[in-house]
């Protein structure tokens, strides 16, 4: 019987275990040892050359400009998408006519919340090609030819949002943060109907109002989603991949001129254009310990705050 | 906005003698204010997520240069020819790769992620909880990690640019959460019912089957969904691994990398009706999904940040 049941065991684990062990496993392990190499990839034999891919990408400018502007994901998505979607979630559950000044949904927030979700389940390529309408830099574009019909726009000159390199990284903010908000606001307004209605109540015998109410009890209580959210967004932030690499101009995109280049798009251009394999190998892993400092930093960050409630 | 909310909330303990003591006499007059104020603003929002959408859909329908010339403007005509012209230049097969490859990835990854799941959730054996985080900690790591020793491990095995090799990435790929998502699912499932299937002599493999995978269905299906979302929208990882390898290799891109693959051919050959219905082509079985399985859709993508 248990000999049956350790063969019933390793028969379940074999083929789940054996796929991730060679697809996901091993190659992230191999990154590590490739990024000591000057392995191009065309050829079979490579050296071993130290730390001297680190050392290089730390002298390239390419490569530190788009840490800076992760960084700069890192900050603005976050805080802008946790906003909004705080925001509207208090909206919706506590935005009608509050009895117990806490969670009485407005008339059709369950409407509210299918449409906002919906981008959400869109793949960023779509987000890509839409977003990529909405920038065009003449008067076809959504963006260009509202401005324009409002007069805040001249026809002869509409912006250029995606090659104005003081606009292109805002350009590229706004399309995260529509795609995200939604998914946020279904998270918080879970969180916000879990909390108890008594809870609302004494705070309305003790005479709270909104406001109070809001940072008061519901901020408090729903700390935890929201520092789930940042962390995702956090993580998303150091990606970017997708939007960048297919928005803006430039091969695996970038453009202009370095102006919206991320970690991951500078990667992709040296492992699959100019085959550098080991120099990206050293991205990837700089990606990784990157993207690890700050889900603790976040973790750690927010971390504080809760105890102060 | 804050200052009379302050007002109103030290109105109720002068007034608790009152009618109705719990309420201040102007909460109503507050309230509808609030109503109107947010339901302004959760208006104008629904409007910003609706408005592109419809915007493009609508494109598709206009010509190129009705597209360039002005972003406002109806269709002069309302022929669905454009969709099939978006089709047979190369959606279709974009859309039939796409289709080929998650008929198989999403059921092989439920397969196996249930049955790791299972066995990691009812099963105590050496290694157990070790076995479990390795599984839970992959989707803690960038994909980029992986990337070009992953190619290397694809072209090694002969599998780039095959539907095989892409699936097998997928269903690899998506274990973590699987895993964790199931093994959380087989948990509270009642021993009882286990244990009354051993006795009636049934095989831990039968059990496992017809007893634990039935009743483990609702989870299934959130899981499934949120698989079939997700290696739907996958973008970095076929981009990577399907590239034509040679001259006479055909072209088996998938809808995403195909979407854009249109996108950057606006520039040689601008016909971008075709494109706006190649979008929204693709958004229509998203939508479809969306809205018919709307409560699990939410419920499984917001349960997958909970961790």
């Amino acid at each position: 019987m248990r000999k049956g049941q350790y063969r019933f065991v390793a028969g379940f684990l074999f083929v789940p275990v054996a796929l991730y062990l060679i697809f996901v496993i091993w190659p992230y392990v191999q990154t590590f040892g490739y990024s000591l190499t000057d392995w191009k990839g065309q050829s079979q034999t490579f050296k071993f050359v130290g730390l001297d891919n680190y050392k290089a990408l730390f002298q390239d400018d390419i490569f530190m400009g788009a840490i800076w502007h992760n960084i700069l994901f890192l900050v603005f998505i976050p805080v802008i998408t946790i906003l909004l979607a705080l925001f509207f979630a208090f909206m919706l559950n506590a935005g009608g006519r509050g009895r117990a000044g806490g969670v009485a949904g407005v008339a059709g927030s369950k409407f509210y919340k299918v449409v906002y979700f919906f981008p959400q389940v869109l793949s960023l390529a779509i987000m890509a090609v839409l977003f990529g309408a909405v920038y065009r830099s003449d008067s076809g574009g959504m963006l260009n030819g509202v401005l324009i019909k409002l007069g805040l726009v001249d026809a002869e000159n509409p912006v250029e949002w995606l090659n104005e390199p003081s606009l292109v990284l805002w350009a590229l903010i706004l399309v995260v943060v529509w795609h995200g908000v939604g998914f946020y606001l279904v998270l918080f307004s879970a969180a916000m109907q879990s909390i108890p209605r008594d809870i609302y109540e004494a705070a309305l015998i003790d005479g709270a109002g909104r406001a109070q109410s809001f940072f008061r009890i519901t901020l408090p209580l729903l700390w935890e989603s929201v520092q789930t959210a940042w962390v995702y967004l956090g993580i998303a932030a150091m990606d970017m991949f997708i939007l960048v690499s297919t928005m803006t101009s430039g091969d695996y995109g970038g453009g202009p001129d370095h102006h919206s280049e991320v970690m991951a798009t500078v990667m992709m251009r040296n492992f699959l254009l100019y085959g550098k394999s080991g120099y990206a190998c050293a991205m990837g892993v700089i990606m990784l310990l990157l993207t690890l400092i700050v889900s603790v930093v976040m973790l750690r960050a927010t971390r504080r705050d809760r105890i102060e409630f | 906005m804050s200052a009379p909310l302050k007002e109103t909330a030290a109105v109720p303990a002068q007034r608790s003698a009152g009618k109705t003591p719990l309420r201040p006499g102007d909460s109503r007059t507050e309230g509808v204010t609030l109503n109107v104020f947010s339901h302004g603003f959760l208006a104008l929002w629904a409007l910003l997520i609706v408005l592109p959408l419809l915007w493009l859909v609508l494109s598709s329908f206009k010509t190129d240069a009705q597209i360039g010339g002005s972003a406002f403007g109806w269709p002069e005509t309302w022929s669905l020819d454009v969709f099939s012209r978006a089709w047979d230049k190369g959606i279709g097969d974009y859309f039939l790769n796409t289709v080929i490859v998650l008929v198989f990835s999403v059921p092989l990854t439920m397969l196996f992620g249930s049955m790791a799941a299972y066995v990691l959730a009812r099963y105590r054996f050496w290694g157990n909880r070790l076995l479990y985080y390795f599984f839970v900690a992959g989707a803690m790591f960038p994909v980029f990690l992986a990337l070009v020793p992953l190619f290397f491990m694809v072209k090694r095995l002969d599998m780039l640019n095959t539907y095989q090799g892409l699936i097998l990435v997928y269903v690899a790929y998506s274990m973590p959460f699987t895993v964790f998502f199931m093994h959380a699912f087989f948990r509270t499932l009642p021993t009882a019912v286990y244990e009354a299937s051993i006795l009636d002599g049934a095989s831990h493999t039968r059990t496992f089957f017809q007893v634990m995978l039935p009743m483990a269905k609702p989870g299934l299906l959130s899981v499934g969904i949120f698989n079939t979302l997700g290696q739907w929208n996958q973008f970095i990882l076929p981009t990577v691994l399907m590239q034509p390898q040679s001259g006479d290799d055909p072209e088996r891109y998938v809808l995403t990398q195909g979407l854009i693959q249109l996108q950057q051919q606006q520039g040689y050959a601008s016909d971008l009706p075709v494109l706006f219905a190649g979008v929204t082509i693709a958004m229509i079985p998203m939508l479809v999904v969306y809205l018919s399985f709307q409560r699990q859709v939410q419920a499984g993508l917001t349960s997958a940040t909970l961790k």
